[in-house]
């Protein structure tokens, strides 16, 4: 086994990684280990834009702008955090126009900014033109941005790599009221190299997890095959708590039956969503900001009108989104990759037709929780020195109980950014840490077991069943039944993965191998969600329960915390242990949501 | 190309997919098990909004796990699937079943001129080195930066637009003649790489670049085939684009 030395190892190459290493690659020795090839991660797939007060088209400040992101996320926000985002977001924004983003420009050479769902000017009083772009491609533009940053700073790559463990330490330690507890520390991570099949040990100071999200823990979504929640399963496998996982974001636009993302900008461009009736729904629901409410209470307003059957198609399961009174050349300049998805993937031409859509699970505002220094955290303050993670696998948490559309750009380079310099600074007087005795024991015997097993259990066949029983019971309505369903499925599943066996026996790029790893992170990562679902009896944001129909601030004013304990049991699950955390608030006091 | 099939199901139900079956012909390479290559077919049920990636998904989730190759979003995006489908490179997630003539096997194959790892996953490092070499990164003075952004009008934004929708797949530079018998030559995604940079107003390194694509294994290997304008998944006028770099090195006479 091969063991390599790094000041800093960043986990991880999409936005938040890339834009870390940017930062760690010039102050200490980094390297970035992604399961895939740089430019191949997710964010290359965000559209719309990235938010930020420039002002460039009309009045704006990033005091508004927090104000959006705290009501945005339903007042679950720590706003200490918010702050922090949306101050930094022009800077951020100017920095990767110097590292040469081609922004769309306004008639005097400035960058452009249009309207995004839930940004407002002056606490609401009506939308804002605040995000960014590059066309519908700017997570694209973002990506390939930081990737050729990253390639002029000779940052060094190991792609294909795909860590599978963080190699942790615990040692006894005293709080300054004099109680002992267990001090987590890092000394580095065991990383799969897909093309022979070898692990490698990579001992670093610090560790920066940019892992991405978790959104095939469902079957309708807008997230890549390769997006299973590895990086927060393998820190909660270390009894890292996992923050809010109960909130999830299902965007109001899906290309209906694949979910595929279709931006919130061709709202903000000026898209309508109507029903069977042609009648425009969002009047009724949010009558101020209407088609530009926030992402739950759209995707929730579409899903009812399904229900109450005025959706549209034979079999009245979608909306539609309009665009037809838009002129076909606005609609090529500002929307052009979305309007071929229509037309490529449902043969819909939007200049005419309007394009079938529906809810798709989009994002995860939960995560592996960190301070604003991006450092992960043990409990509720303890940090875990020389852990970072930023991007949609921690939770800051910026995003609450619902992220508003551009805000997740935002927090990758915002975040990422402050994970490379944070990690770099504490690398500087660090030591490594020893690395555990035979600490990739565990993951030698984990792959040569599934690799060897001789199960009837089919990889494929399970994630199928897990996706449904999610899609069907923890979308954007719940109940306790429903989540009662999903549960009970999932525990039956993590039965059946004890018995799954993979087909190829090989080293080389064994893929079937890997999806059956990835399996095991998406049963643990669906517990955790339905877990902390069940757990909080109200509605917030993205969680919303039909039984519970209200947000409850007196009781339900908290952030979950989810730890893996095997000597707890949560709703009935055992190996779960509760928690919660106080919101930070700064200077917002919660107040109904209303658009 | 045209649907010459037959639905195989009634689908007078109201709402139902079309269904159809589909034969797949697949280049299989598994140096471990196999020292040569070979062809591997099935045939299989699949659905109207079912694209390439689905059937070679189907094929590897539900009958033979040893099927190997590379994808991440599945709409086009990501660049990881490119892959040879009836002869031509295409983004197996972009390529709808019923798009093709399903009368006859459907052939995939590893797209050509980089080494086959196994299965369809080529060794890409050759790809990404040329990429690397035409310096692809903003190279503009540091002091001369201003505290907002630069000012850039949007016609000098829209003069190299089409350049920035490159997503690095390797489609073109694997369908290229050239390329497929001297892997020395740079190949089209540098060159419309180089092409974004050397067009971008803001950018101050074109000279440097234009002497790198003067090289021998540089544009002027490109015999203006249009094969990688064709192959382009996001429509990139490639051959267009290796033009107006041939023209910028002939105008700046390095």
């Amino acid at each position: 086994m091969q063991v390599h030395k790094y000041d800093v190892v960043i986990v991880g190459a999409g936005g938040a990684g890339m834009r870390a290493a940017i930062e760690a690659g010039q102050r200490a020795r980094t390297a970035v280990l992604t399961k895939l090839y740089p430019t191949r991660s997710h964010t290359g797939a965000a559209q719309g834009g990235m938010c930020a007060a420039l002002a460039n088209v009309e009045e704006d400040n990033w005091e508004w702008h927090t104000f959006d992101t705290v009501k945005g996320g339903d007042y679950i926000v720590d706003q200490d955090a918010a702050e922090v985002m949306a101050k930094e977001a022009i800077d951020a924004v100017l920095d990767l126009e110097k590292m040469g983003l081609p922004f769309n420009r306004t008639p005097e050479g400035k960058i452009d900014q249009r309207r995004f769902g839930g940004h407002t000017r002056d606490h609401g009083k009506a939308p804002v033109r605040r995000a960014c772009y590059a066309a519908d491609r700017t997570g694209h533009m973002i990506l390939q941005t930081l990737y050729q940053n990253c390639v002029k700073h000779n940052v060094e790559f190991y792609n294909e790599f795909y860590v599978l463990d963080l190699l942790m330490v615990e040692e006894d330690a005293t709080r300054e009221d004099g109680t002992p507890y267990k001090q987590k520390r890092v000394a580095g991570v065991v990383s799969y190299e897909l093309a022979t099949g070898e692990l490698h040990i990579f001992q670093a100071k610090s560790v920066v997890f940019a892992t991405g999200g978790a959104g095939k823990v469902f079957k309708t979504t807008s997230n890549a095959h390769t997006l299973t929640g590895d990086g927060m399963a393998i820190a909660y496998r270390h009894g890292i708590p996992l923050e809010d996982m109960e909130f999830i974001q299902f965007h109001p636009t899906g290309l209906a039956g694949l979910g595929i993302l279709l931006s919130e900008a061709a709202r903000g461009e000026g898209g309508i969503l109507r029903n069977a009736d042609g009648e425009r729904f969002m009047e009724r629901y949010a009558p101020t900001i209407k088609d530009l409410a926030p992402r739950d209470i759209v995707a929730r307003s579409m899903a009812n009108e399904v229900r109450e059957g005025r959706g549209a198609g034979p079999n009245k399961d979608y909306v539609l989104l309009d665009l037809t009174h838009l002129e076909p050349e606005h609609i090529d300049a500002k929307l052009p990759d979305i309007t071929e998805f229509a037309r490529t993937y449902l043969g819909v031409e939007p200049y005419t037709e309007p394009v079938p859509v529906f809810p798709t699970c989009h994002y995860v505002m939960g995560g592996i929780p960190t301070d604003i220094e991006a450092n992960v955290l043990q409990d509720n303050d303890t940090r875990i020195p020389g852990l970072f993670a930023a991007g949609e696998v921690a939770c800051v948490s910026v995003h609450g109980a619902n992220r508003l559309g551009t805000n997740s750009l935002l927090d990758i380079n915002v975040f990422g950014r402050r994970a490379g310099i944070y990690a770099a600074e504490y690398a500087k007087d660090a030591d490594f840490v020893d690395l555990p005795e035979n600490g990739e024991n565990f993951l030698v015997n984990q792959i040569e077991s599934l690799r060897s097993a001789e199960g009837t259990e089919k990889v494929g066949e399970l994630r199928a069943e897990l996706q449904e029983v999610m899609d069907a019971n923890m979308q954007v309505f719940r109940t306790e039944e429903s989540i009662r369903l999903a549960i009970d499925k999932i525990e039956e599943l993590r039965e059946r993965y004890k018995n799954v066996a993979v087909q190829d026996k090989g080293k080389r790029y064994n893929l079937d191998l890997l999806e059956g790893l990835e399996l095991g992170y998406l049963l643990d990562i669906a517990e955790a969600m339905s877990v902390a679902a069940l757990h909080r009896p109200e509605s917030r944001g993205g969680h919303y329960r039909e039984d519970y129909p209200d947000r409850d601030d007196e009781n339900w004013m908290v952030h979950s915390m989810l730890y893996r304990d095997e000597n707890a049991e949560t709703e009935g699950v055992k190996g779960i242990r509760f928690d919660t955390k106080d919101v930070v608030m700064t200077r917002y006091e919660p107040m109904e949501r209303k658009y | 190309m045209t649907t010459t099939l037959e639905p195989t199901n009634n689908t007078e139900e109201v709402g139902a997919v079309e269904s159809f079956t589909v034969t797949m012909q697949v280049r299989r390479y598994q140096p471990e098990f196999h020292e040569e290559a070979y062809w591997d077919t099935w045939t299989i049920e699949m659905y109207g909004t079912d694209r390439v990636l689905d059937a070679l998904h189907k094929i590897k989730w539900e009958i033979d796990g040893t099927l190997t190759f590379r994808r991440s979003c599945a709409h086009g995006i990501c660049g990881s699937d490119a892959m040879r489908i009836n002869g031509v490179n295409r983004l197996a997630c972009k390529v709808l079943l019923k798009d093709l003539d399903l009368s006859k096997p459907v052939t995939v194959e590893p797209i050509k001129g980089l080494p086959v790892e196994k299965d369809m996953i080529v060794d890409m490092e050759p790809f990404f080195q040329s990429y690397r070499e035409i310096m692809p990164f903003l190279i503009a003075d540091e002091s001369r930066e201003p505290t907002r952004e630069r000012l850039q009008s949007a016609e000098a934004r829209e003069r190299f637009d089409d350049t920035t929708k490159c997503i690095l797949c390797a489609a073109c530079t694997s369908s290229c003649p050239v390329f497929w018998t001297d892997g020395q030559y740079f190949g089209p995604a540098a060159i419309v790489n180089a092409h974004r940079f050397i067009f971008d107003d803001r950018d101050e390194g074109g000279d440097m670049r234009l002497e790198v694509l003067n090289d021998k294994e540089g544009v002027w290997r490109c015999r203006t085939t249009f094969n990688c304008t064709e192959a382009c998944p996001r429509g990139i006028q490639v051959t267009k684009a290796i033009a107006e770099v041939k023209q910028a090195i002939l105008a700046r006479n390095i």
